[in-house]
C-alpha cells in the first residue's frame, strides 16, 4: 500500500473506530452512505456533481424506503404541496399540441446523460415504463398502462369545461408527478427541464387528442 | 472454438426481428436460449488464465500469489464470498477492486493509473479478463458473501443506502428499476434487486458478454452504465458506492447460483 489510493477510508475508518462499544445507528449508516456518495462520483460532460444534490422530497422518500415506514402524512403534504408549487401552467393557454410529435418524444429515451451533450433534444422515456399505443408493443411496465388514456376518462373534446379538470391533472402530473405522490418514482419531466413545454404540449395531445392512436 | 458465434447472432437478429409476430415474451426466451450457444466470453476468460500465470508489469511476477480471499493463490470460490474485507488493504473490495490490489502489490502496476483508464481500454481491459476468468472459475456455486466483520457489515448498510438513493435530473434510484417483481424497462426483464432473484440473475448474472455491442461487461461497468441510464454523475472504477452496492446485491443474492459468465442482449 505504498501508493495511495484515491479510495475513501474514512469514513468508514471512522464509523468503525466510534461503534466499538454500542454498535452504528441508522443515523451512523446515513451519514457514511452520505459522505460515501460524495467521494465515490467525478462529473462527467454534462452530469454534474450537483446531480447528487438531494432535495426534500428525494431525501425523504429514500430514507422511508430503507426504513420500510412509509412516510407520515405531514411530511407527504408538505412534499407534495411544494411540488405544486413549481407546477408552469402553458404560457399561451393551450394545453394541447400534436400528437405525432407526442409520439416521437414518448419514444425517444435520449438526453441528458454524460453521453449526451447540452445540444441533444431531450425524450420522455415514456415507453420505457408504460404501455401508450396499442401499436408499440415494446413497452416497460414500471408505469400503469396509458392506453386509452383520454377515452377511459371520457374526453371528447378537451377544450371543453368538462374536461378542464382533467386535462390540468395531466398537465400537472407530466410537468411533476411529485406534486401528486409525494415519492411517485416517475420523473418530473417540466419541473427538471427534461421536456419543454412544447414537448409536453405534445405528449399532452398524444395522450389526451380523441384522434390520438392512443384513444382508439 | 467459437466460429458459430457469429451464425448464432444472425439467427439471433431474425428471431429478433420476428418478435412481433408472435409473443414477444416467447420470442425473448427463444433469443436468449440461442445466446447460450456459443458465448465468445470464452475467450476473455482464455486471455484472463493467461494473465493469471504470465509474469507481467514492473516486478515481472504473475498474479498466482495473490489473496482473493481465500488465501494466496486460491481461485475457486473466491467470486462467490466478495465483497469481502481484506486487512492487508483495509479495505472491503470487490472482484475487480481486489485484482487491481494484487497488480499493484504484485506485479508493481500502478492502481491509481488502472483506475483511471476507461473499461476496455490498456490495463482495464486485462482487469475485466481477469475478472472474467476469475469469476468462471465459480461457475454453479452459491453465493455466500461473509457478514462478519464490522466493515462487511456497515458497507451492506451503506449499500442499502445508496440503493434506494434518488438523484439526477430523473430523480432515479437503483430502486427505480430494481425494487419490485415481475417489471419491465421495454421488453426488457428487471431483476429485484432487494432481495435474491434466483439463480443466474442479477449480481450472479455479472460479468457477461453483451451481444449488443460486442462486448465483456464486468460488474464496475455494468454500475458504470446503470449510472449513466440513471442521470448521476459517474461513479469511479472501485469506489465504496459501487463496492457498498455489490454488498448489498451479494449478500441478498445468498444462496443464488452463478451463472457467469453470462451472455446478454
Amino acid at each position: 500500500m505504498k501508493k495511495s489510493f484515491a479510495w475513501t477510508l474514512l469514513p468508514l475508518t471512522a464509523l468503525v473506530l466510534t461503534a466499538c462499544s454500542t454498535g452504528p445507528s441508522p443515523a451512523d449508516y446515513d451519514k457514511m452512505a452520505a459522505d460515501m456518495t460524495k467521494a465515490s462520483f467525478q462529473e462527467r460532460g454534462i452530469a454534474k456533481l450537483s446531480r447528487l444534490d438531494q432535495d426534500q422530497a428525494n431525501a425523504a422518500c429514500a430514507q422511508a424506503d430503507v426504513s420500510g415506514k412509509p412516510l407520515d402524512d405531514k411530511v407527504t403534504k408538505a412534499i407534495e404541496e411544494a411540488n405544486m408549487k413549481t407546477i408552469k401552467w402553458p404560457s399561451d393557454g393551450k394545453f394541447l399540441g400534436d400528437w405525432k410529435q407526442g409520439e416521437t418524444i414518448a419514444q425517444s429515451g435520449r438526453g441528458l446523460t454524460w453521453s449526451d451533450n447540452a445540444q441533444t433534444t431531450n425524450g420522455g422515456n415514456c415507453y420505457n415504463c408504460h404501455q401508450i399505443s396499442k401499436e408499440e408493443i415494446s413497452f416497460g411496465t414500471l408505469g400503469p398502462s396509458l392506453y386509452n388514456y383520454g377515452k377511459l376518462r371520457g374526453v371528447t373534446d378537451p377544450n371543453s369545461a368538462a374536461s378542464k379538470a382533467i386535462v390540468e391533472y395531466t398537465w400537472g402530473k407530466l410537468y411533476n408527478a411529485r406534486a401528486y405522490n409525494a415519492c411517485s418514482q416517475m420523473p418530473r419531466a417540466g419541473h427538471m427541464g427534461i421536456l419543454n413545454e412544447q414537448q409536453l404540449q405534445h405528449v399532452m395531445a398524444l395522450l389526451l387528442d380523441p384522434k390520438s392512436p392512443v384513444n382508439q | 472454438m467459437k466460429q458459430h458465434a457469429l451464425a448464432v447472432a444472425v439467427v439471433a437478429i431474425g428471431v429478433a426481428a420476428s418478435v412481433q409476430a408472435q409473443s414477444a415474451a416467447d420470442g425473448i426466451a427463444k433469443y436468449r436460449e440461442m445466446l447460450q450457444d456459443g458465448n465468445p466470453a470464452e475467450l476473455y476468460e482464455a486471455k484472463g488464465e493467461g494473465l493469471w500465470k504470465q509474469k507481467r508489469g514492473p516486478k515481472n511476477a504473475s498474479l498466482e500469489q495473490c489473496d482473493l480471499g481465500k488465501g494466496p493463490g486460491v481461485i475457486k470460490g473466491a467470486f462467490v464470498e466478495l465483497p469481502r474485507f481484506f486487512k492487508d488493504t483495509g479495505r472491503v473490495q470487490d472482484l475487480e477492486s481486489r485484482v487491481v490490489t494484487c497488480m499493484e502489490t504484485l506485479q508493481g502496476f500502478n492502481a491509481a493509473e488502472i483506475s483511471k483508464t476507461p473499461f476496455g481500454r490498456g490495463e482495464m481491459a486485462n482487469v475485466t479478463a481477469l475478472a472474467t476468468y476469475i469469476a468462471t472459475e465459480s461457475k454453479g456455486m452459491r453465493f455466500n458473501l461473509p457478514q462478519t466483520t464490522s466493515q462487511e457489515k456497515a458497507m451492506f448498510e451503506a449499500g442499502k443506502r445508496a440503493f434506494f438513493m434518488r438523484g439526477g435530473t430523473h430523480d432515479f434510484s437503483c430502486a427505480s428499476c430494481h425494487g419490485e417483481d415481475g417489471k419491465r424497462i421495454r421488453l426488457q426483464d428487471l431483476p429485484n434487486l432487494t432481495k435474491n432473484p434466483g439463480d443466474g440473475i442479477g449480481f450472479a448474472a455479472w460479468p457477461a458478454y453483451r451481444v449488443s455491442n460486442g462486448q465483456m461487461w464486468s460488474m464496475q461497468l455494468r454500475l458504470n452504465d446503470c449510472y449513466r441510464q440513471m442521470r448521476w454523475p459517474e461513479p469511479k472504477f472501485g469506489s465504496d458506492v459501487t463496492i457498498a452496492l455489490s454488498v448489498y446485491m451479494g449478500v441478498n443474492a445468498k444462496g443464488a447460483e452463478s451463472a457467469v459468465p453470462a451472455i446478454k442482449r
